[in-house]
């Protein structure tokens, strides 16, 4: 039979830009918290999975932590690499093949966004000679077909930026940590209509990892071990609207993160109205809103009542995004999927501060998406007793 | 406006996707053999069906907007419109529903958000949108609104 898991250490580099330190060393410096938070030497890590877009080879790491034989495999899925390489742990720690495993991210990208080859991912290169591969087009894509349909405003993606950021102020390990205003974000320059400055996320960089072992022995690593009750990861199908698309099939699939979201409810026994806290994917305030449905949160088009009568907040009913998201915290790809996980580790722990979710949450969900069309789903559990 | 473009041949960015039938542009991609899906650019297999037996499909050159952004930023490379941010002009992108029911992502004429609404007629055109380092212009497949023969401003 299959062992439970759990995660029992966390470790952050803060995000944001650090001049003179390497991706490499945060990545690190990440590893050795998550560590010493769950008591452990590197020596005793028996499998390891890892990854970053732009600061090299996360498997380089050993050279930092210790040359001790581990298997470390080198994890490369876009905005998903962290649930990927997470998920990945688990499925090693579960199968029996090791005892303790570490899942970590990094990485250190170059200012403004992001510059893919088209080659990189299967397509020509009038793609992008001719202006039509950059994501945060995609991201303002779909948001634009998805208010349409769903009678969305503007007002909602104001919204999302602004909790975002109010969140963020909360958080001391946020990049960005001053609270805008409405009008500030709303009258932010466009960069692609809908979308608008404060709207979208920014590269950065940082560093997450996460300790985990198989559930029965956790208790002598950590007082306050995390169960994982579901890590699933899915690809896309034929007709999901995804980035990078010449084309959009005539008949729509549902995104990976409907799938992966389903699958993972489904492992875990439980549905979407028994989780306290959850971080969703929000390189854009779109997406967020987008996310909030796709993963079962709410009904399509229910998103602007919910972001206007505070729902969505550290003390409502779904706290989203609660240490303010990729919006605040900025995106190292390869980290930003385990500081998702981390935030909600430290919720369900009860150790979040002042952005702490009232009434001691018992369980948390994760969920990341990336390019072409990948989406890692988590589902943690405080342990009881 | 632009109509002579193609009597001069135009250095096209992706001559394999335009082709012409007495003078006025077509999208070319493809269909599987199988199950009838259509794909644009062409493609060597189906992702529907795993049929791996395409014929070449014409997409024809009008349909309906069906979503819309404008790309107010200068796109690093391997965007290669020759502009610097100083004289960067902004411009439209969809994704224009042709009467197959594919959506194909192409640069609009338009870059005013007044002037863009999800669900209008939209018409395929070629348009230069950038020079070689040459002073060469470089021409891609654009859609522009189709808009009624008096230019009266519909405000309803
Ligand atoms: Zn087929």
């Amino acid at each position: 039979m299959a062992k439970d898991v759990a995660i029992i250490g966390v470790g952050l580099h803060r995000f944001g830009r650090f001049d003179g330190v390497s991706g490499r060393q945060q990545g690190a410096h990440a590893v050795r918290e998550a560590l010493k938070d769950a008591n452990l030497s590197w020596d005793k890590v028996q499998v390891a999975y890892g990854g970053s877009q732009d600061a090299g080879n996360a498997d380089a790491l050993c050279n930092d932590l210790g040359l001790t034989g581990v298997p470390f495999i080198n994890v490369a899925n876009g905005c998903a690499t962290g649930g990927s390489a997470l998920a990945s742990v688990i499925a090693a720690i579960r199968s029996g093949a090791a005892e303790i495993g570490v899942a970590v991210g990094f990485d250190k990208h170059p200012r403004g966004a992001f510059n893919p080859m088209p080659r990189d991912w299967g397509l020509e290169d009038w793609y992008g000679e001719t202006g039509l591969m950059l994501t945060t087009q995609f991201f303002a894509l779909k948001t634009q077909r998805y208010m349409y349909e769903h009678g969305i405003t503007e007002d909602a993606l104001v919204r999302v930026a602004q909790r975002a950021f109010r969140n963020g102020a909360l958080n001391p390990n946020a990049w960005r940590q001053r609270e805008l205003d409405y009008e500030e974000i709303a009258t932010s320059s466009p960069v692609n209509l809908p979308l608008r400055k404060y709207m979208f996320c920014n590269p950065a960089e940082g560093g997450a990892a996460v300790v985990l072992c198989s559930a029965e022995v956790a208790k002598r690593h950590h007082p306050k071990p995390i169960l994982v009750r579901a890590a699933v990861v899915r690809t896309r199908h034929h007709g999901s609207f995804e980035v990078f698309n010449p084309a959009l099939a005539a008949q729509q699939a549902p995104a990976p993160t409907v799938t992966a979201s389903k699958a993972a409810f489904e492992e875990a026994g439980v549905g979407p109205g028994d989780i306290d806290v959850m971080q969703l994917q929000d390189t854009d305030s779109g997406s967020e809103i987008i996310h909030m449905a796709e993963n079962g949160f709410c009904q399509h088009g229910e998103q602007e009542r919910l972001l206007r009568d505070g729902s969505t907040e550290i003390g409502g009913r779904l706290p989203i995004n609660t240490d303010g998201g990729c919006l605040a915290n900025g995106e190292p790809v390869g980290a930003s999927g385990l500081r998702q996980v981390i935030e909600i580790c430290q919720q369900l722990r009860g150790e979040a501060g002042r952005r702490q979710v009232p009434g001691a949450p018992r369980l948390g969900y994760t969920h990341v998406y990336g390019a072409p069309g990948v989406s890692g789903v988590t589902i943690l559990e405080r342990a009881g007793g | 406006m632009n109509e002579n473009m193609t009597a001069h041949q135009p250095k096209l960015a992706c001559p394999h996707l335009i082709g012409f039938n007495n003078g006025r542009p077509s999208l070319i991609g493809s269909r599987c053999a199988n199950c009838g899906e259509v794909y644009f650019p062409a493609a060597a297999g189906c992702t529907r069906c795993l049929c791996t037996e395409m014929t070449p499909a014409d997409l024809g050159d009008e349909g309906i907007l069906w979503s819309w952004t404008i790309q107010d930023f200068l796109p690093k490379e391997p965007y290669n419109s020759g502009e610097t941010e100083i004289d960067f002009q902004p411009y439209g992108v969809g994704y224009v529903q042709m009467p197959s029911g594919i959506k194909v992502e192409s640069r609009l004429s338009v870059a005013d958000p007044e002037k863009l609404r999800i669900g209008m007629a939209m018409r395929l055109d070629v348009q230069p949108y950038g020079k070689t380092p040459a002073g060469e212009s470089i021409h891609t497949f654009v859609f522009s609104p189709i808009t009624s023969a008096k230019g009266g401003e519909n405000h309803g």
